[in-house]
């Protein structure tokens, strides 16, 4: 067997799904970028889920739920998906091979924990991560373009099929996709639009406290409770609420910056000037998250300077700066 | 974010690796900028890897000592807790903290334990044993 190489363009993005549709979609020639595929799906969001937990710390998500982006998005741009899953792990790894002897890129939802070229201290049993495998060695190596590094990747046969097949919360049963096809141009200025009015809905949660504007309260009301707890686990719980903003690939300040840029670029093709302000609206708001996070990463280092209120006062400061923002996109109007 | 003011901190948890963050360039456009790190990230990332090798380093005390199996502790090796080892084993979770006292652990089936060298990708041997060298505790 000889080496199969594709040919692919490899662009660190910020998000592994957001980056690797964007890296898919342009390879077919259609130039969507991370963020605007990110404000496409309308994938900002709030979550605090305090039921769900995950060692022993509840969820805080910035996002919509893993796999809304790629299938919003290419439902939107009726751009022809094409994914499958495996029982059988032999014919899951086959297909992705079949694939590539056809010269497709193919993107696969996989574990993090059992790739083994992610850095010790970032692994974690996490199943939906994306990445696009583009060719595969003789020796059998896969070559992949994950999209949260900097440069390409190779990867053993057996740590990818490990990974595609990890078992659990999430897990991806092998899911690989191709595209097939893409429609010639795309009009993306009513999908703009659109997608805005969404997101603004969506800020300000449903009837259910963990989402959105609501979750945001939510969360810095426990907070102050946390008075209560040991300092061991207040730190754990504000540590774990910086980790799911700043750690896992969000762009910065949990995706806030992602969805500002996203605006930027709205801005840019539909000539709408109220874009302009409501991006440098969503860059404020990304700046004050990030102040959220250094306070509590203050309150951890030494606790004297800065009490439990004051930064729950600070996130209670980045929900009313959302909802300014939320009434800011839903006055957005095509501009005639 | 102005992009003059993204954090390049050379975060040691990011091991050389960089990071794309979005920010605002001189002209007040977005652009995709590389960081090496951000210091407040980073000590949040560290507390938590801090906390987890503390309690891995007990269960492997404790198992020495015999007080629990060392399935305890190589399951907190590997980054699971009895929530995720459930889910990826299948087993109820009651039955996992049973198997994490020596006494049952011992006398589990070869046919339970190739479940948790399966997904765990250790060997039923490893699984079995702990790390030669006994470090003392502080």
């Amino acid at each position: 067997m000889t080496d199969i190489i594709l040919d692919i363009e490899h662009q660190q993005s910020s998000h592994c799904e957001t980056g690797v549709i964007s890296t898919l979609l342009r390879s077919k020639g259609l130039n969507i970028s991370e963020p605007m595929a990110f404000g496409l799906a309308s994938a900002m969001n709030f979550v605090y889920l305090p039921i769900v937990k995950l060692g022993g710390l509840p969820l805080v998500a910035y996002r919509m739920p893993p796999k809304t982006i790629i299938k919003t998005v290419c439902k939107k741009l009726k751009v022809e998906l094409f994914s499958q899953k495996f029982s059988d792990q032999k014919k899951g790894m086959q297909a992705l091979d079949d694939e590539l002897a056809k010269g497709n890129l193919v993107g696969l939802q996989t574990s993090v924990y059992w790739l083994p070229y992610f850095p010790e201290d970032m692994r974690f049993h996490f199943n939906a991560h994306n990445l696009v495998v583009y060719g595969k060695t003789a020796q059998g190596n896969y070559l992949i373009s994950d999209p949260v590094f900097e440069h390409l990747v190779e990867c053993p046969a057996e740590d990818l099929q490990r990974a595609r097949f990890a078992k659990g919360a999430l897990a991806a049963k092998g899911l690989m996709y191709v595209i097939r096809n893409v429609p010639e141009s795309v009009d993306l200025t009513p999908h703009i639009y659109s997608a805005i009015k969404k997101t603004a809905k969506m800020m300000n949660g449903i009837f259910l406290p963990f989402f959105g504007n609501k979750g945001i309260r939510h969360l810095a009301k426990k907070i102050k409770l946390l008075k209560k707890e040991k300092p061991k686990y207040q730190k754990l719980f504000l540590g774990n609420i910086v980790r799911m903003q700043e750690e896992i690939g969000t762009g910065g300040a949990g995706f806030r910056f992602m969805f500002a840029s996203f605006l930027d670029e709205a801005a840019k093709i539909t000539g709408n000037k109220q874009l302009v302000e409501a991006a440098k609206q969503g860059t404020e708001v990304g700046d004050n998250w990030r102040e959220f996070a250094m306070d509590a990463v203050l309150f951890c280092k030494k606790r004297k300077e800065l009490t439990l209120d004051d930064v729950a006062t600070k996130l209670t400061s980045c929900a009313d700066q959302e909802q300014a923002l939320r009434e800011t996109l839903l006055t957005i109007k095509p501009a005639a | 974010m102005e992009q003059k003011n993204v954090p390049q901190d050379n975060s040691a948890t990011y091991q050389g690796q960089k990071k794309l963050v979005y920010a605002v360039d001189e002209t007040g456009h977005y652009t995709g900028v590389q960081s090496t790190g951000w210091e407040v990230e980073s000590f949040a990332t560290q507390m938590a890897v801090d906390d987890l090798q503390q309690q891995t380093d007990e269960a492997l005390l404790q198992a020495q000592l015999g007080e629990v199996s060392p399935l305890a502790y190589h399951m907190l090796r590997l980054r699971f807790d009895i929530v995720s080892l459930a889910q990826t084993t299948g087993f109820f979770q009651w039955q996992i903290k049973r198997h994490l006292t020596p006494k049952v652990f011992n006398k589990l089936s070869l046919k339970k334990l190739a479940v948790y060298s399966d997904v765990m990708k250790l060997t039923v041997d490893e699984l079995r044993s702990l790390p030669k060298q006994n470090t003392t505790p502080e």
